[in-house]
């Protein structure tokens, strides 16, 4: 087909995919913003198969038709809460599938013997694809498994982790070096390369995320990612395709925007989120905390929250766990019954993902007026009456404002300690994702309400409806 | 054609930047699934890489590479944006009324 048309096309999508983005980050617009971009994704494809005289059309409808079945399969079982362990997922799989262009690339010029007189550039390019592909791969697997806590969430460090990493970094250079510009001079058999070099791709993968703990999952599913559109990108140049390039590049700038607004609510660098396993190096503060916490029941619960006239509740990953969502805006709903003025504060980092809070109080129906972030309830929060913290634990940390020694010294927090009364659901006293211990728990105008979260607040919504 | 390719990264790179530099908390979660669904560009590289000039007619494992990476771009594509929408849906639930 006519080459003018088929970039026109392209351009077309690239077009969609702009604005669909630009339409994602507002609140009114976002869904229309989703199904422009899909349409931008229709065309592409859709160009991709009219542009060349397609020749295994039957594999590619095998895979497009598998992938499809599992991919909705997936959208729609995946429960709201498992969303952040769903997007590593798929994130993965946009890593894997620029992994196989690259791979398939190099496998075109040894079925075509043209590998010796490929251009330099165009070889060190399939390499890079191929090792931001295998990286993006099993770092979003990682991921995955810390998430859905498959395998141990929290930082894990081992003996000569700098040095496995100087060996990775060097061991992928020399195979670039050999695989490219040496290959003529040191005539080593290119497929091992290629081989190995996806193998060393998906270990850099695995020691990348894994030293990372799951207090900081926010910023490394962000940064992963960025990393699948770099892939992306990457294997745009690997077939010389500007809209993979183009949509790539957004996908990848995009990616790291969100990651440095994540490092942000955190105070931290994002050199210090990759590096220092966060969690891991800090046993020293347990037992530091004076005083004792005071329990509280349901019903005793119930009486405060009855005579309260403004409650702010803060959630965090329990009530996630706890599936209490849809509880606690019942909960809201019968305080408001009851002549309180309820809200939702939502710290930016609150939960697994970003905004993975907000996601979830949406699908509770909880009014979009009411959920208020954090620079918002702060100025105000001493004329709350009551806050109620629902599953989360190093947000609303005070150390994080008074303990230097603390791992989370610096971050911006929700001052829930300055409030008149605060409760706290928890399951017990184990401390949090992040192992941080928590001086709020023994405040004098804290109370803690042990127990399931979501049969706390059944409870509660119990005793105002009885 | 190479330049003109690092050309077009960089001007796509400064876009995506100014895109997202304001987007509110709250959209976070539907952002990053969104823009993790255009990554799943990659399926049209996936296609490309089983047809015309690309190929080479029944060699196999061409074909498997292909088929492998055209039904992981697509779960991506599919999947990122359906769950995008199913997402987006329930913010739009608070203004129209319960429906659970």
């Amino acid at each position: 087909m006519n080459e003018t048309v088929i970039n026109g096309l392209y351009i077309v999508s690239a077009i969609f995919f702009v604005f669909g983005l630009k339409m994602l980050g507002k609140a009114e617009q976002a869904r229309k913003g989703n199904l422009i971009s899909a349409i931008g994704m229709l065309i592409a494809i859709v160009t991709a198969l009219i542009s060349q005289s397609v020749l295994e059309w039957q594999w590619i409808a095998v895979g497009m038709i598998a992938g499809s079945i599992v991919g909705a399969l997936a959208a729609r079982l995946v429960a709201m809460t498992a969303m952040p362990e769903m997007v590593a997922l798929f994130n993965g799989f946009g890593g894997a599938a620029s992994l196989l262009v690259g791979w398939s690339e190099y496998h075109r010029y040894t079925v075509t013997n043209t590998y010796m007189e490929a251009n330099v550039l165009s070889l060190l390019i399939i390499i890079l694809t191929i090792v931001i592909g295998g990286a993006t791969f099993t770092g979003s697997i990682v991921a995955w498994g810390k998430l859905s806590e498959k395998i141990p969430s929290k930082a894990i460090q081992y003996p000569g982790q700098q040095f496995v990493n100087v060996l990775i970094a060097a061991s992928l250079i020399g195979a670039a070096m050999l695989f490219g510009p040496l290959r003529e001079s040191l005539n080593v058999d290119s497929y091992i390369l290629v081989i190995v070099t996806i193998v060393i791709a998906c270990i850099l993968g695995i020691t990348f995320v894994i030293p990372i703990g799951g207090g900081d999952m926010p910023v490394v599913i962000s940064l992963l990612n960025s990393f699948s559109g770099m892939a992306a990108c990457a294997a745009g140049f690997v077939i010389s395709n500007n809209v993979l390039i183009v949509a790539g590049a957004l996908v990848g700038s995009s990616g790291i925007i969100l990651t440095n607004i994540m490092c942000k609510s955190m105070n931290r660098k994002l050199t210090n989120v990759l590096f220092s396993g966060f969690g891991a190096t800090k046993a020293s503060t347990g037992g530091g905390f004076q005083g004792e916490a005071k329990p509280v029941s349901v019903e005793d619960a119930y009486l405060m929250l009855e005579a309260a006239s403004n409650v702010l509740v803060v959630p965090g990953y329990g009530m996630a766990v706890a599936q209490a969502q849809h509880a606690i805006q019942e909960l809201a709903a019968q305080l408001e019954e009851n002549g309180a003025e309820v809200n939702f504060a939502v710290h930016p980092v609150a939960g697994r993902m970003p905004g993975h809070m907000n996601v979830l109080l949406a699908e509770a129906n909880v009014p979009y007026e009411q959920l208020k972030e954090m620079e918002d309830v702060n100025p105000t929060i001493e004329n709350v009456d009551i806050v109620i913290v629902i599953g989360a634990n190093d947000v609303v940390n005070p150390a994080a404002r008074t303990d230097e020694t603390s791992p989370i010294y610096g971050m911006p927090i929700i001052d829930v300690d300055k409030a008149r009364t605060v409760i706290v659901m928890k399951r017990s006293m184990n401390p949090g994702f992040a192992g941080i211990d928590n001086p709020l728990f023994f405040n004098d105008n804290t109370r803690m309400l042990f127990g399931d979260a979501k049969k706390s607040t059944q409870g509660l919504v119990a005793e105002f409806k009885g | 054609m190479g330049m003109m390719l690092v050309f077009v990264l960089i001007l796509a790179s400064f876009l995506g930047f100014e895109l997202i530099s304001k987007v509110p908390a709250q959209l976070h979660t539907p952002l990053m699934s969104g823009s993790n669904a255009i990554s799943g560009i990659t399926v049209v590289g996936a296609i490309l890489s089983l047809s015309g000039a690309f190929v080479i007619e029944g060699e196999v494992m061409t074909i498997i590479l292909g088929t492998l990476s055209v039904f992981f771009a697509t779960i991506n594509v599919v999947g990122g944006y359906m769950v995008t929408d199913r997402m987006l849906s329930m913010f739009n639930t608070g203004k129209k009324g319960d429906q659970s």
